[in-house]
């Protein structure tokens, strides 16, 4: 619970520092916050109490989660760094709604109750709304601020209604009760309950983009600062999946077989629509935004096998929040210098800077899946559950579409390698973007060596 | 202790190529492909000739999924082993006066290669098998991507996305084992029991899902179409990699995975894949005939010897099994010498087209004997290695089927026909302009020729060193099967 005070006190103190226009010290205490909540959190670790009259939760399942997502946003705090170099006047704003949204996010994946659960959603997606909108000036930013909010609001007006319609049928809103309730009623279950679940989990769907409620995601991703964008598709996704599998898990763990068969379809579509989408993309943050879209699907896997796979989401939520990372922080650099998005922008980057074009080559290694990177092991237990669970669909169509990703993700090591760039001149990297590159690409086949700690943190 | 560092030296000299400058970079690689001969050398001598794996290192990795990181070598990688770091140090020189843009990635990734090679072949962990089976494909796309010929990017599209579906085919049935067995672990010894947790209709489709990896990389009819292109695009050490070592993952797999794992699928499916290996053998053969460009030709010749290969593999008998690890090597010593023949000529002519060259015999004569003898291994006349192999696969193919071992043997008529044209058409006949300036082989390409050459006759003259080797251990592999007979 210190971690929540923690986050919450330093977003007000950022927000002071922006009024007050110290933009120097943004960086520093940011930083220095977001390691005092880290190592705050890292003493929560075993404690598993509840707090906040039990609406929270210190179980592994919220401490993991947590720590991943604010190590994330250190680093894009980093970044943030290089972005705001030129022109700092809303980078008080940005940071406090950055950590804002972190809080959000950690109350997503600890909550004990179905009001805490939505307030995390708001908190976050509100926070979110504003981000997408930051380049106050530039059209397609105020676009994607304005559709997200439309679509994302509509989307919270599901959750709520199922919500309550859940509540109507077990009389409780704290998850274990709810839990309960269903399991002693879940020889016949109610209608009110399913239809309440079915909205649930449309709203959730939204929030995950899953297909066929992922048509926001590519044009706020394009339109949204490249810089927001790698937030939405670390942190944003990783606590929203993460959630997800919370909730379902727990509450509706007893019932199913109501729901598994409706998410299957779900998940097949998701990554089926997300890959064959990307292969025709020419904007690198839409192929990031589609390819994020079947990863998506793969997540559902997860949860599709809710029982034994928390750990499993966990290791693919970090796995792919590295290798989205790596690529979004590479994709700023490089537009930047010509101030453009496009896959071409990649073009001959093996000759003008080696170590970013090999980061990149990982991070896109991962992101296809292929050994001994991180992206590898956490598509191979995804499989291992869903083979174990008899989900021979998933299973099927999931090859399938590692298969097909390769096509898009390889394209951009063949740009690298293989295409003449547009200009021919070294590029030197800066240390904070330098530093990210690193930390992430290391990472990635870091932890393709250690995946046991990982994989046995949530018991 | 002497496995793992046949893995960590290979990695060792990566990271020195990289801190060195270009001009020592190709004398460190040799240095280091040099130093794993050695350490294999050293091996071979305190190897005993026994069924079971020696030089053990089991390290537990991940132990909630039952992976552990068993490494050991029996005869059979011992064979495998010997091939690879024989031919590193070959490849490595073959890049000697030659250019080669960016050339300290280049050695690099070769480098990394013949690590993952080592891996594969030593790994007694299912799962570590597979992490190394993959990890061969990232280097040799690399390789075939930067270094490659002008349609390189969708034949490397092609090389990929064929053999990671075989792989991820494959992958499902490993798992699907895993999952199975009693004791919930990737270990060898858990697989080679496979057969007593599995029932009949899960071999069978293990065995599919196993064997699609394997036959894609072999290559096996119908399943090869990747195979002649990547070789046509593929610099000349990528394809060297690929015909020396990498085709001979898809026979290691089969007698270290498959063979032992499933036999009821074997013996149920082992009358078509001898089918298809000989069908694979006359149509690869017949293809080769007609071809112009010899390194297609050379190409296709291997999907024919391969095939040959598997079928007498699948007899399941000791002959056909000996047969099958003598060739994979035997294979791998002439078509890396015949692949840096056409290197050879490539280099000086700038092309590969057999009706544009000819006559380069009057001028070279080195290169013709060179030559000559590679040709001979790879058509199997007596006294070189290729008849050693060639007449135990048959030996052990008759002895299944006397129908089949025929139509094999066409094919090794065809193999006489398109080689002996092949050679003709290069060799002999009149000097053209452009080939009467040919300049003979120089000290550094005979340093690549000469070895093979030497191996070509040892193993044709004494055979029985190698065949000692893999012995006991194909006999302890093929117990399952001489029992139940």
């Amino acid at each position: 619970m210190y971690t929540l005070i923690t986050l919450s006190t330093l977003g007000f103190l950022t927000l002071m520092v922006g009024v007050f226009k110290r933009n120097s010290i943004l960086l520093p205490l940011t930083l220095l916050g977001l390691t005092l909540a880290f190592v705050l959190n890292c003493l929560d670790i075993k404690v598993d109490q509840l707090y906040y009259v039990s609406m929270m939760g210190d179980d592994m399942f919220a401490v993991s989660f947590t720590q991943v997502m604010i190590a994330t946003t250190a680093l894009i705090a980093l970044l943030a760094h290089y972005q705001f170099k030129g022109d700092m006047s809303n980078a008080g704003e940005f940071y406090t709604i950055l950590i804002f949204t972190l809080i959000g996010a950690q109350v997503m994946v600890s909550f004990n109750h179905m009001v805490m659960f939505f307030i995390g959603i708001e908190i976050l997606s509100i926070s979110l709304y504003i981000l997408a909108g930051l380049n106050k000036k530039d059209k397609a930013s105020n676009e994607a601020a304005l559709k997200y909010f439309l679509i994302g609001s509509f989307a919270s007006g599901f959750l709520l209604m199922g919500i309550a319609l859940v509540y109507a049928a077990t009389h409780s809103l704290y998850i274990g009760d709810i839990a309960e309730k269903v399991r002693a009623g879940s020889e016949m279950s109610s209608p009110i309950l399913i239809v309440g679940l079915l909205l649930i989990l449309v709203g959730m769907a939204f929030k995950i983009s899953a297909a066929p409620f992922h048509f926001w995601a590519p044009d706020v991703y394009e339109g949204s600062p490249t810089l927001v964008t790698s937030f939405m598709a670390t942190v944003v996704k990783t606590a929203a999946i993460a959630s997800f599998l919370r909730l379902f898990f727990i509450c509706f763990g007893s019932i199913g077989n109501e729901w598994t068969n409706v998410l299957t379809v779900l998940a097949i579509l998701t990554m089926s629509i997300g890959n064959i989408t990307a292969l025709y993309q020419k904007n690198f943050k839409r192929l990031l935004a589609y390819s994020g879209i079947s990863h998506a699907g793969f997540l559902l896997i997860g949860v599709i096998v809710y029982a034994n796979s928390a750990g499993a989401v966990l290791y693919y939520s970090i796995a792919y929040s590295l290798a989205s990372l790596t690529a979004f922080t590479i994709l700023i650099f490089l537009s930047s210098k010509n101030g453009d998005t496009a896959i071409t922008s990649f073009n001959g980057l093996g000759k003008r800077n080696p170590w970013l074009a090999v980061a990149m080559t990982i991070a896109m290694l991962s992101l296809a899946g292929i050994p001994p990177t991180a992206g590898f092991f956490g598509k191979y237990y995804l499989f291992n559950l869903a083979i174990r669970d008899g989900q021979w669909w998933l299973v099927g169509f999931g090859l399938l579409n590692s298969l097909i990703s390769v096509y898009y993700y390889f394209w951009i090591i063949i740009c690298m390698f293989v295409k003449e760039p547009a200009d021919e001149t070294k590029l030197q990297s800066e240390w904070s973007s330098l530093l990210v590159v690193t930390v992430t690409a290391i990472g990635i086949l870091a932890i393709g060596f250690i995946p046991e700690q990982i994989i046995t943190l949530i018991k | 202790m002497l496995t793992a560092s046949l893995l960590l030296i290979p990695m060792l000299f990566i990271a020195l190529i990289l801190f060195m400058n270009e001009k020592q970079a190709r004398m460190i690689a040799l240095t280091g492909t040099l130093v794993n001969l050695a350490v294999n050398i050293v091996m071979i001598a305190q190897f005993k000739i026994q069924a079971d794996a020696q030089f053990l290192v089991s390290e537990p990795w991940v132990k909630s999924l039952g992976i552990s990181f068993d490494l050991g070598v029996d005869g059979i990688s011992m064979m495998m082993l010997l091939l690879t770091n024989f031919l590193m140090p070959i490849i490595i020189i073959s890049t000697f006066n030659r250019e080669i843009k960016s050339i300290k990635g280049y050695l690099a990734l070769l480098l990394l290669t013949q690590a993952a090679f080592v891996g594969v072949f030593v790994a007694l962990d299912m799962f570590v098998f597979y992490i190394f089976w993959e990890m061969t494909l990232i280097p040799m796309y690399l390789i075939s991507l930067y270094w490659g010929k002008e349609n390189r990017i969708p034949v490397t599209y092609k090389f990929f996305l064929y053999t990671l579906a075989g792989s991820l085919v494959m992958l499902v049935g490993i798992i699907y084992v895993y999952i199975k067995s009693p004791d919930q672990n990737f270990s060898i010894n858990t697989f080679y029991h496979a057969h007593e947790f599995l029932s009949q209709s899960e071999q069978h489709w293990v065995f599919l899902a196993l064997f699609v990896g394997f036959a894609i990389k072999v290559p096996l009819f119908p399943v090869h179409g990747w195979l002649p292109d990547t070789h046509t695009e593929a610099p000349t050490q990528g394809t060297l990699l690929l015909a020396g070592i990498m085709l001979k993952m898809g026979i290691y797999g089969l007698i270290r995975w498959v063979l032992p794992v499933v036999p009821l699928g074997v013996l149920h499916y082992q009358n078509l894949v001898i089918f298809l290996s000989v069908c694979g053998i006359i149509y690869a053969s017949c293809i080769a005939i007609v071809q112009k460009d010899l390194k297609r030709l050379i190409a296709f010749s291997s999907i024919g010897h391969l095939g040959l290969t598997v079928a007498g593999l699948f007899a399941l008998n000791i002959q056909g099994a000996q047969g099958a690890v003598i060739q994979a090597v035997n294979h791998g010593i002439t078509s890396i010498g015949l692949f840096f023949v056409v290197d050879i000529v490539y280099d000086r002519m700038h092309t590969r087209d057999l009706n544009k060259l000819g006559g380069i015999a009057h001028k070279s004569h080195n290169f013709a004997i060179l030559f000559m003898i590679m040709l001979l291994g790879s058509v199997s006349l007596p006294a070189t290695n290729g008849f050693v192999g060639e007449f135990l696969l048959f030996v052990g193919l008759y002895q299944y089927s006397a129908a089949f071992t025929a139509f094999a043997g066409l094919g090794i008529i065809l193999g006489a026909v398109y080689m002996l044209r092949a050679y003709q058409k290069v060799m002999l006949g009149e000097a053209t302009e452009a080939t009467s300036h040919f300049k003979d082989v120089n000290w550094s390409e005979k340093l690549v020729l000469i070895p093979l050459a030497g191996i070509v006759f040892w193993i044709g003259v004494y055979p029985k060193y190698f065949l000692d080797i893999a012995e006991p251990a194909l006999n302890k592999i093929l117990s399952i099967y001489t029992q139940a007979q």
